[in-house]
């Protein structure tokens, strides 16, 4: 399905790092760089959100974990994106410096946290999907891309374990719960289209043997999803209308009150270190 | 919470982290789950979240059974007194080595 | 063994340095007692994760983020092993989180306090967590062992609490004269209220002499609270910042510093509820479990279901 690095085989001279990289390929990879980095900060902060307020100690410890791993994600990938894109910015000036046109997550990463049970049924949604991608993305051809996807690939994958077994419990718990888990679902599902789409950015990419292509991805996808949810008791929400726009930088209401706390002291104070 | 207690749902398990291969498994306290699995999964983001650990066992707080200090006569003071269970009860000449 | 006996035992035991455990004999007074501290200490430790938790999804970097994110937790996480070291004296902890939902169960007055700026998430680290360690680290030789071993997990762990606290102040401090604004006007917000961490004076502290005769504290209160001081001052000087206290000085015969009087009222008002934000945090937490009671009852429904089910292939295959 991906070939940019025949698996197994050890980095070669063909594998390219930031130095090496043709520089025709910098801004798709630069954007390619944000979708993700966004993806995993947008996330992170939403998971965030629950840090003093999850359903029982446990939990909000459990939650806390998944947004630390988003955040550390979100900090390489930022990191890679600006050492990419060469104009002397760092993780943090992307992070706390972009408006919401300029950010390049989807848009199932900014909803709000809502109850648990979305938070549970996007994790599910969103880590069924990066477990796959961060797996495919381990044999990137761009050499650091493929070392942060290997730490990415065993965090989301315990994402992955941590949501399915929750959504089985809430799906076959009580009506209550139930009922809340299927409309979580059903909320969420047309924000998932977008985690599969393919444009010209992904186009060169693929085709250089940097990513993975994104419509690989969504049959095993929804293979995944769809043993979870049955084992959960819930129903998969028929295919409709799906709402894209986060990868060219058109979000939902939500992103700019996000961003308005998140960057309000970089934004407030520029001159200031923190 | 009493309406969690009437349900026996929520009930302690306690832990036991095994911090590298080779090392026994240690107990370090306790968490909150209603099965093994969520047990296990809150096991390693509480005790687990600073690495350190290869592996974990969960089990029913209710499944240990104890010797209470009356016990310990009976049970641990009879094996106080028998030295020839420990090496330093032989004596062996000088030049034995690897004895 | 008449109880006059067993309290003389007991008694040797402690002053011999033995760790008290849980199935062993001890006085209902010394489990009592162990049973108040501990539940408070754990609430405040859950209490205490609010006020900070407030600036999560504002920190001014992802390092930043990170770091506070991973403290915040860390509260949670030792909440929790205080739970789990108080449940071994026989208690449930759901009935004590349920007292501390319910107003009767006391935690720390200092996160009664609000977190105005970024500035108070430097000095929390650096005055509250410092205030903390001093006592746990007193608290790490408890005689009751489940509570000592707690501590000493918790001591290990909350290393880097205090250092991320000040290393914010001392970036603050070498900033902006807006920052420096910032770190003196929260150092001046929370230099009293730490100092009212270690509890009333000896003269007034009810618990403190069975406390210390039983060795679950090692130190008194205003011992705690001088050498606090005595540690903390240079820092503060250090950073070029000034504490809001004009009888400060530094005793050169003794060699500690002397500090003015605090204020004991305010102490126990905020003690009895009336502080900036005793109902706002009551009412977080109240509205955190009441929240997540569909979610608990969910996972309980689930585990009886799966339960069920084994029990009737269990009957199928006998």
């Amino acid at each position: 399905m991906f070939d940019g690095r025949a698996s197994g085989r050890p980095t070669s001279d063909t594998d390219m790092t930031t130095a090496t990289l043709d520089p025709e390929l910098r801004p798709a990879l630069f954007d390619y760089l944000l979708r993700l980095g966004d993806d995993a900060l947008v996330l992170g902060h939403r998971l965030s959100e629950w840090c003093g307020h999850g359903p029982y100690l446990e939990e909000d410890i459990a939650l806390t974990n998944l947004a630390l791993d988003c955040v550390g994600q979100a900090n390489g990938l930022l990191g890679l994106a600006a050492e990419v894109e060469g104009a002397g910015r760092d993780a943090d000036d992307l992070a706390f410096r972009r408006d919401a046109l300029d950010f390049r997550n989807a848009l199932i990463v900014e909803l709000p946290k809502g109850d648990f049970g979305f938070t549970v049924a996007r994790q599910l949604l969103f880590s069924a999907y990066a477990h796959l991608l961060y797996e495919a993305l381990r044999e990137s051809a761009f050499e650091p891309l493929a070392g942060i996807a290997a730490k990415a690939f065993k965090e989301a994958r315990y994402h992955l374990r941590h949501s399915s077994e929750w959504l089985i419990r809430l799906g076959d718990g009580t009506d209550e719960s139930r009922q809340r888990a299927q409309t979580a679902l059903d909320d969420l599902w047309m924000y998932t289209g977008e985690l599969f789409e393919k444009d010209d950015t992904l186009r060169t990419l693929v085709d250089a043997g940097l990513a993975p292509d994104p419509r690989a991805l969504e049959a095993p996808w929804r293979e995944r999803v769809e043993a979870v949810v049955s084992q959960a008791t819930l129903t998969l929400p028929e295919d409709d209308f799906m709402l894209t726009g986060g990868r060219s930088g058109r979000h939902t209401e939500h992103l700019g009150h996000l961003l308005a706390e998140m960057q309000f002291l970089p934004r407030a104070y520029p001159d200031a270190v923190w | 919470m009493s309406e969690q207690k009437s349900t026996g749902g929520m009930v302690p398990w306690e832990v036991f982290v095994q911090p590298r291969t080779g090392a026994p498994h240690e107990h370090v306290g306790n968490v909150h789950a209603s099965d093994a699995e969520m047990a296990l999964q809150n096991a390693r983001d509480v005790y687990g979240r600073r690495g350190k650990v290869v592996s974990l066992w969960v089990t029913p707080a209710s499944a240990i059974h104890a010797t209470t200090p009356d016990d310990s006569g009976p049970f641990f003071d009879p094996a106080d007194d028998k030295p020839y269970r420990h090496p330093s009860f032989y004596k062996v000449p000088h030049g034995g080595k690897n004895v | 063994m008449n109880e006059v006996a067993q309290v003389e035992e007991f008694e040797a035991r402690i002053r011999q340095g033995e760790k008290i455990e849980p199935k062993d004999w001890m006085p209902e007074r010394y489990r009592k007692q162990l049973v108040r501290m501990m539940s408070q200490h754990a609430h405040s430790e859950v209490v205490g994760m609010l006020p900070e938790g407030n600036w999560i999804t504002r920190a001014p970097s992802l390092r930043r983020k990170m770091a506070l994110l991973a403290k915040v937790q860390d509260e949670a996480g030792h909440g929790l092993y205080i739970y789990s070291a108080t449940e071994t004296l026989g208690v449930d902890r759901d009935d004590l989180v349920q007292a501390l939902l319910e107003g009767k169960a006391k935690y720390s007055s200092i996160f009664n306090y609000p977190t105005l700026t970024w500035a108070d998430i430097g000095v929390i680290g650096w005055f509250v967590d410092g205030a903390a360690i001093v006592n746990q680290t007193m608290l790490a030789k408890a005689s009751y062992g489940p509570y000592a071993r707690a501590m000493i997990r918790i001591c290990k762990e909350e290393n880097f609490h205090k250092k991320q606290g000040y290393e914010i102040c001392v970036t603050m401090a070498r900033g902006t004269p807006e920052q420096r604004e910032m770190l003196q006007d929260a150092i001046n917000r929370w230099w009293w209220p730490t100092l009212m961490m270690f509890g009333p004076p000896d003269k007034d502290s009810t618990n403190s002499a069975e406390l210390l005769r039983w060795k679950v504290k090692q130190k008194s209160n205003d011992e705690l609270r001088r050498h606090f001081v005595n540690i903390t001052v240079p820092q503060v000087q250090a950073l070029g910042m000034t504490l809001p206290d004009p009888d400060l000085k530094y005793d050169e015969e003794a060699g500690a510093w002397r500090f003015g009087a605090i204020d004991w009222d305010e102490f126990w008002r905020v003690v009895r509820g009336r502080g900036p934000c005793n109902r706002e945090r009551l009412r977080a937490r109240r509205a955190a479990h009441e929240a997540g009671a569909w979610v608990r009852a969910a996972a309980e429904a689930y585990a009886a279901k799966q339960r069920a089910k084994q029990e009737t292939n269990g009957v199928r295959a006998a």
